[in-house]
């Protein structure tokens, strides 16, 4: 990176706001993928007006540039493959507003998910989206990426709580979309923005709706011998039109790695679990327990519990959510795949997932947002073993294109970033690229912001590309 | 010019589905302007390669469905060729296991409810002009339901779309599984795009299943200060309401009150009415119901009672149907539509009380979901000062902004009014993203010139 420009930014946001050496950057390589790629200079700018400066200097000298919130991405959204300037909206973490009467909160990107509900639960609201990381993801990421989680399943994914964002194009220019309304005049400037993984504009605030809690909320974990009872118990829920708030599958295996690691008394010797939380007003809530509990003892289900109070619901919920942490027992290197199917063929997605591990002589577990057949099958393979690499790779692809022909989509809440951006041909024709190539020329025309994500680069088109650190197998290209 | 045009339309779709004779195009006119042309293609691939040929020959396209809903927007600048999308029927893909259908944008909406209905599934797009309107059309033209409160707009269940863009091109986005970030949401850009973007040829949902039992409740007020806290009451309560309406006396007088079977509720032609709809089981519809009475008695309510199924649904038509009701209550209807926060309400429907008492003219009030207000102005007929007047309350609304987060335009009005009061003007001033958003989508500017915000997007 050119020295003057480093200094110029260095005046700007103060040397303490600029990272450039080596030992630094090395941090900033990374995100929650798989895939690395290290940025030339890492700013921390602490207001929108900064930005502003910083990316008028990055297009004056042609640098790239990519947003980065707290780097728990599982696309490589955030990862800097052209290089150049990283963003990082760390110190941009303030609350700017809490609207109590209009449920709305204005934030800065850099606030952690979590974060905001911690403010705002004494009032008796919530920020919905509750992806696993929300403890330390960044509503600026989950903005562009358009984020899930658990309870999207009932309450939708971020992109139905934003109402209002605020811009810095790449060209440098401020401006903003939407407001506190929730309405638009023209176009849904919002709903084209939102999940636009960072590759259209920045955004430098957030007006977001806060829900209010609900009345009632009832955990049940059911227990099941074989993961198709488990599995054909949530078919038969969306079949019978009973929607609960979230309902999240573990297999029984997988299980065992995550009862080790938090102890919430989940079975060990079970097939399959499902986790299913119910909200509402009290008669609501206790209509739908036992529906589901009849649904779940239909298709044989060996026992329904109900958390007794909220220390054990917060218990099972972290077994959930730490679930993926917990699996670095079971080998040393795993792959999630996001990947999204119609919810009645959730049956004979996860025999096919089973039958395609087997196939490579792989073990893959499953932990996943079952209600809204978003799959996360979880490859488990030993990087040092190039074979068995080769295999993983193989079969997280054909798990992917399996979704894709069943009716799904390529992915339902990790983004396509830089991990999927060459499968986005099995779901889209050159027409459909045409088109998302105009809308990116006008927002992007220098493509300086986020290059390389996305779109295709005709680089081994159609090929899962999974990768491993140099740490765990040099010889394994990164 | 229109012959060499014709003969190309005709290969494409046949001689039988185009149409150049001035007593066919008369119902394809948009605020006055009638087509040279009107073409009915029967699939996605007829729509597109009309469109290619459109290009070509640089004439100007409006598509549309049932024709409904347009007289929302400004008039053409340049309209050539309607592009009736009604032939293209039919479910795509349902398969009711999933709750999501795919389905082309010429079917009826009455008849996609009746499918849905047989699966005891509904969509939540309760939207004027329902018994005619298509699918298409109605995303098109943007207009809300009662059941936005619940269920969201739109934008919270369309998950995805197939639509000709302005390359001719015959594109996607979104898809049939209800939770999808792969590629840009181009589907959310086409609710209230007016056609201006692309051409929409089908439309996945989410749907939603039809609860055991679909109930509501009326309660009258005094006034509507009275009416305004027993709203934010009930925002405030554990409810969760399907449907927050509330209507001014004359609403009520002229849309409710002699309006079978709701008559037999006797509703107070000189009360404010508020309307909460709200389903499940019996056992929560009768929580509802005790809750509802409680905070009516709490909020000083004259009368409140309890709706069943029928009249529910009845109540659900009324509202439904509003903004078109009150468009065709006089002869020169003008109705408005406002946004605001819920805790700028009470502002904005005193400002616009009294910016139109100082006009003539009965004006009917419908608040929805404490967020949305819908004005309708019903001139006498044969008022000569009605447009100035009209055009004065317009402009007064101009005093608001700033002082009120606020959205306004005029859905409907006669057209010829149009050109002096312009629909849009309080649209946000920086609209460049949203002209570099048609461009994108619509490079050659084929599509709905000059009818949506602004006037001119590409200019």
């Amino acid at each position: 990176m050119n020295p003057s420009i480093i200094s110029r930014l260095q005046s700007l946001l103060g040397p303490r706001n600029v990272l450039s050496s080596a030992e630094d950057l090395a941090l900033y390589e990374y995100d929650g993928s798989v895939d690395r790629a290290r940025p030339e200079l890492v700013v921390f700018p602490s207001c929108t007006d900064y930005v502003s400066k910083i990316v008028k200097l990055a297009v004056q000298h042609d640098i790239p540039l990519v947003g980065r919130g707290a780097g728990t991405g599982l696309s490589g959204g955030a990862l800097p493959r052209g290089g150049g300037i990283m963003i990082a909206f760390g110190r941009m973490n303030k609350i700017l507003e809490v609207d109590v009467e209009n449920r709305r909160a204005r934030v800065q990107p850099g606030v952690v998910n979590f974060d905001l509900t911690r403010a705002v639960e004494h009032l008796g609201l919530y920020f919905a989206p509750d992806p696993s990381s929300q403890k330390s993801c960044t509503i600026g990421g989950n903005v562009s990426e358009n984020s899930g989680g658990p309870h999207t399943l009932a309450y939708g994914v971020t992109t139905n709580h934003v109402t209002g964002l605020e811009l810095v194009l790449p060209d440098g220019q401020i401006t903003r979309i939407g407001g506190k309304l929730g309405e638009v005049l023209g176009y849904d400037m919002c709903g084209l923005l939102v999940g636009s993984e960072g590759t259209l504009a920045l955004v430098t605030e957030i007006i977001a709706k806060l829900s209010k809690k609900p009345e009632a909320v009832k955990t049940l974990l059911a227990i099941f011998e074989s993961v198709d009872d488990a599995t054909e118990t949530v078919t038969d829920l969306t079949a019978k039109a009973i929607t609960p708030a979230a309902c999240e599958m573990m297999d029984g295996w997988t299980l065992c790695a995550v009862e080790d690691y938090v102890h919430a008394g989940f079975p060990r010797n079970c097939g399959a679990v499902l986790l299913i939380e119910v909200e509402g007003i009290a008669e609501a809530v206790a209509g739908q327990v036992l529906a589901i509990a009849e649904v779940c003892k239909a298709h044989s289900a060996r026992e329904v519990r109900t958390a007794k109070d909220d220390c054990e619901r917060e218990l099972l919920w972290k077994g959930r959510k730490t679930a993926f942490g917990a699996l670095g027992r079971l080998a040393p290197s795993n792959y999630v795949l996001d990947a999204v199917i119609p919810r009645s063929k959730l049956p004979q997605a996860l025999r096919r997932v089973s039958e395609i591990g087997k196939e490579h002589d792989l073990k893959i577990g499953n932990i996943f947002h079952a209600g809204d057949g978003n799959l996360h099958p979880l490859v488990l393979f030993d990087p040092r073993d190039r074979k068995q690499f080769e295999r993983a790779v193989q079969a997280s692809e054909a798990i992917v294109r399996y979704c894709v022909e069943i009716g799904g989509a390529l992915t339902g809440e990790h983004g396509v970033g830089m991990e999927k951006n060459e499968l986005m041909t099995l779901m889209f024709t050159d027409a459909d690229f045409a088109l998302m190539r105009r809308v990116h020329s006008q927002f992007n025309p220098t493509g300086l912001l986020n290059p390389g994500k996305v779109f295709p680069l005709g680089k081994g088109c159609g090929e899962t590309r999974i990768r491993v650190s140099p740490m765990h197998n040099p010889a394994v290209p990164v | 010019m229109a012959t060499s045009l014709a003969a190309r339309f005709e290969k494409t779709v046949g001689a039988a589905h185009v149409k150049t004779a001035a007593d066919s195009l008369a119902g394809y006119r948009v605020d006055g302007i009638a087509p040279a042309i009107l073409v009915q293609p029967e699939s996605p691939e007829q729509a597109a390669e009309i469109v290619r040929i459109a290009i070509e020959e640089q004439r100007g396209v409006i598509p549309c469905g049932a024709r409904t809903a347009m007289q929302i927007g400004m008039p053409p600048s340049r309209y050539d060729v309607a592009l009736e999308m009604t032939r293209l029927t039919g479910i795509a893909h349902y398969d009711p296991g999933d709750l999501t259908i795919s389905v082309n944008a010429g079917m009826p909406l009455a008849e996609l409810a009746r499918i849905l209905a047989d699966q005891n599934q509904f969509l939540p797009l309760a939207v004027p002009f329902f018994e005619r309107a298509t699918i298409g059309g109605a995303i098109a033209a943007g207009l809300d339901s009662p059941l936005r409160h619940f269920y969201g707009t739109a934008r919270d269940f369309l998950i995805g779309a197939e639509f000709v863009d302005g390359a001719g091109a015959l594109t996607k986005s979104g898809g049939r599984v209800v939770k999808n970030v792969t590629g840009y949401d181009f589907h959310k850009l086409l609710n209230g795009s007016l056609g201006s973007l692309a051409v929409i040829t089908r439309l996945n949902f989410r749907t939603f299943p039809l609860q055991q039992s679909r109930r509501g409740f009326v309660a009258s007020f005094e006034n509507q200060a009275a009416a305004l806290a027993f709203v934010k009451a009930l925002g405030d309560s554990a409810l969760t309401p399907t449907i927050i309406d509330f209507v001014s006396p004359e609403f009520a007088e002229l849309f409710l009150e002699e309006r079978s079977p709701i008559a037999s509720l006797r509703i107070d032609p000189q009360a404010w009415t508020v309307y909460s709809g709200f389903e499940g089981s019996n056992g929560v519809c009768d929580r509802y119901a005790r809750d509802l009475a409680r905070l009516a008695r709490m909020a000083s309510a004259k009368n409140a009672v309890t709706i069943l199924d029928s009249q529910a649904a009845a109540m659900l038509e009324i509202l439904r149907e509003a903004p078109a009701l009150m468009s065709r209550a006089a002869g020169q209807a003008i109705v408005f539509r406002f946004a605001a926060l819920p805790s700028q309400l009470a502002d904005l429907l005193r400002a616009l009380r009294s910016f139109a008492n100082s006009s003539w003219a009965p004006s009917v009030v419908l608040v929805r979901s404490a967020s949305i207000v819908y004005l309708g102005m019903l001139p006498r007929d044969g008022d000569e000062s009605t447009l100035k007047q009209v055009s004065y309350f317009w402009n007064s609304v101009r005093s608001l902004r700033g002082r009120i987060e606020l959205h306004a335009s005029i859905l409907f009005c006669p057209a010829e009014w149009k050109p002096e009061l312009n629909v849009w003007q309080y649209a946000p001033s920086n609209d460049d993203l949203q002209r570099r958003t048609k461009k994108a989508f619509d490079p050659g500017d084929t599509f709905a010139r000059g009818r949506l915000v602004g006037g001119n997007l590409i200019s």
